[in-house]
């Protein structure tokens, strides 16, 4: 039994969900904060990935990471080809999940809320972390699970730039390619059925919290509507202050 | 107490320009729905930014376009009970009052705590979340929340519009007692001219993003000087009228002639008459009486609205001149009386205004 794949997978999906929580966290954060010009043109750039074959990504990637690009030649970092490289490759294309979930959930919080905290004594990275973080926890949680689960399923981009170098770069989806290719059906069954439950338990997850918000959001409307009827009744009874005649 | 409010700021529809300088302790802010007066308590909280102007409260500028100063929201030391009371959802009551406390000893944390739960009746709901709480405690909460940091202004929008109307009546009592013992200024928000009237000392009209009338209430409502703050506080009498001798106003609208007793001033347009004020006697000689005939009346709870013609009989029942206001006791008694009734227009109870 070749148990290398299994915690390489682990391993680079861990390096992802990294990347993930603090660049996907904070492009959301900048993006529904911040007006800016050019912002519709960054956040379809950020899309990108969704659409994209995986191995256009890794292409990018390729020139991104590779000779003459700035960060190997400027920085002297050359990972690719190594499994670094494929975190990278997983966590780009995971991105675009993570940002918009977590960025319409930020969106999502009542502003009056935001408003009260900063009256309150709040300055804004207050407000974010006792306010808007929390109130959008749900939102932000179930769009991370989702991008964690796309980047444990990466295949394309990951062959682009970390290569299919057994025990150095072998993930999982592409152990089950080359099992599938030598015809080893055995060694190819287990890993599909480990990879489709863990997908499975990470969607279920994400669609549950997902859930829960919708019916948060429900009852909001709710509320807000019963509020106005009373409001109607309020304005139909306005009145001046009587004397006795 | 003194707070300073000169803005001005362009809304979709209209501009908004605010002005008035209150030595007051609660200021009522009256106007119908987007007449602007919300907009003008987010300018002082600091949530809208007007387009110029200044904003002082007890000489500490919070906003002068002049000198470039924007005081942040956070130290302006304004609270505010929004229309919703956005209450923090995922925090206990006790959390949300005292929100705002996070620089304090944790003592004195809890010392602040209890105190506005003991002020604003809110034993036993510490724990509680605000979703398992009624309107009525969660307007409390808020208020709660807003007076825990001492704020110098507290700015309330519209508090009691999303309660029930028999919850409204104890909790108006239980804000005029938390105002009184409050030692900031007070703004008070509301379309609802009772409200205003039964919490507030001043009142400051708006209409259209203008400040109309500003002065005590009393003189408010029963001087007021233009036909739109007249109809903003619930006047239903007009008409047209011009000057024919010192004492005498002709109304043209109402086909009569009418003493007045206050002077007649320099400019004006109109004559009115609030609809409670309207009295039925039965003597046609006495002063400012016409005969008059009902065209048709309108019912309420306690009240009757009727609808008068004067002079000669109505033709159809929108056929009227003006609308008389009396408690159903009072209409047991009149009316099976014989037409033409006769209705007097009380020359204390007169007032002429401009357009």
């Amino acid at each position: 039994m070749d148990w290398f794949p299994y915690i390489l997978s682990l391993q680079v999906t861990a390096l992802a969900t990294v990347f993930l929580l603090i660049i996907g966290l904070g492009l959301a954060i900048f993006l529904a904060r911040v007006r800016f010009p050019g912002e519709l043109v960054i956040s379809t750039v950020l899309n990108l990935p969704l659409v994209l074959p995986p191995s256009v990504v890794g292409f990018h990637l390729l020139l991104a990471l590779g000779r003459g690009s700035p960060i190997r030649e400027w920085f002297g970092i050359d990972i690719l080809f190594t499994w670094q490289a494929a975190a990278i490759a997983s966590a780009i294309v995971a991105l675009p999940l993570i940002v918009e979930a977590a960025r319409a959930a930020i969106l999502d919080v009542n502003p009056e809320l935001e408003a009260a905290a900063r009256t309150l004594g709040d300055s804004e990275i207050k407000v974010l972390w006792r306010v808007t973080l929390p109130l959008a926890r749900s939102g932000i949680l179930a769009g991370f699970i989702l991008a964690v689960a796309r980047a444990l399923g990466e295949f394309g981009a990951t062959l682009m730039v970390a290569g299919n170098i057994p025990e150095r770069t072998q993930t999982l989806p592409l152990a089950i390619y080359d099992a599938v290719q030598n015809q080893e059906y055995g060694k190819a069954n287990l890993m599909v059925l480990v990879m489709t439950f863990w997908a499975f338990l990470l969607l279920l997850w994400a669609r549950s919290l997902e859930q829960r918000r919708q019916k948060r959001f429900t009852e909001k409307i709710i509320k807000t509507k019963n509020a106005t009827v009373s409001r109607h009744s309020q304005t139909t009874s306005q009145l001046s202050p009587r004397s006795e005649i | 107490m003194q707070l300073l409010v000169d803005i001005h700021k362009q809304l979709a529809s209209y501009p908004l320009e605010v002005k008035f300088n209150l030595e007051g302790r609660v200021l009522g802010i009256l106007g119908g729905s987007g007449s602007g007066k919300s907009m003008t308590l987010r300018c002082i909280a600091g949530l809208e930014t007007p387009k110029r102007g200044r904003i002082v409260v007890n000489g500490r500028v919070l906003f002068d376009s002049n000198k470039r100063i924007n005081l942040p929201i956070r130290l302006r030391r304004v609270g505010i009970v929004f229309q919703n009371y956005a209450l923090f959802p995922h925090l206990t009551v006790a959390q949300n009052i005292t929100y705002g406390l996070q620089d304090l000893s944790s003592a004195e944390r809890q010392h602040r705590l209890h105190e506005q739960i003991a002020k604003l009746q809110l034993f036993g709901l510490e724990n509680r979340y605000p979703q398992q709480l009624s309107g009525g405690q969660q307007q409390r909460v808020a208020l709660a929340r807003a007076l825990a940091v001492e704020p110098e202004i507290l700015l309330l929008d519209e508090p009691f519009s999303a309660l029930d109307t028999h919850l409204r009546h104890h909790l108006q009592e239980q804000l005029i007692e938390t105002l009184s013992e409050y030692q900031g200024v007070t703004l008070f928000v509301t379309h609802n001219l009772e409200e205003a009237y039964e919490i507030c000392e001043q009142l400051l009209v708006m209409s259209q993003g203008q400040a109309i009338a500003y002065d005590q209430k009393q003189a408010i409502f029963e001087r007021p000087a233009t036909y739109t703050v007249a109809q903003l506080t619930g006047c239903k009498n007009f008409s047209k009228t011009r000057a024919i001798s010192p004492t005498q106003v002709e109304a043209i609208d109402w086909g009569c002639t009418l003493n007045v007793i206050e002077p007649i001033p320099e400019s004006f347009a109109y004559v009115g008459i609030r609809a409670h004020h309207l009295t039925f006697t039965n003597d046609p000689n006495t002063e400012n009486t016409f005969s008059c005939w009902l065209a048709h009346t309108r019912e309420t709870p306690h009240r009757m609205t009727l609808y008068l013609k004067l002079h000669n009989p109505p033709t159809q029942s929108n056929d009227y001149h003006m609308q008389a206001e009396v408690f159903k006791e009072k209409w047991a008694t009149i009316k099976d009386r014989p037409f033409p009734w006769y209705v007097k227009l009380d020359s204390l109870r007169l007032f002429l205004m401009q357009a």
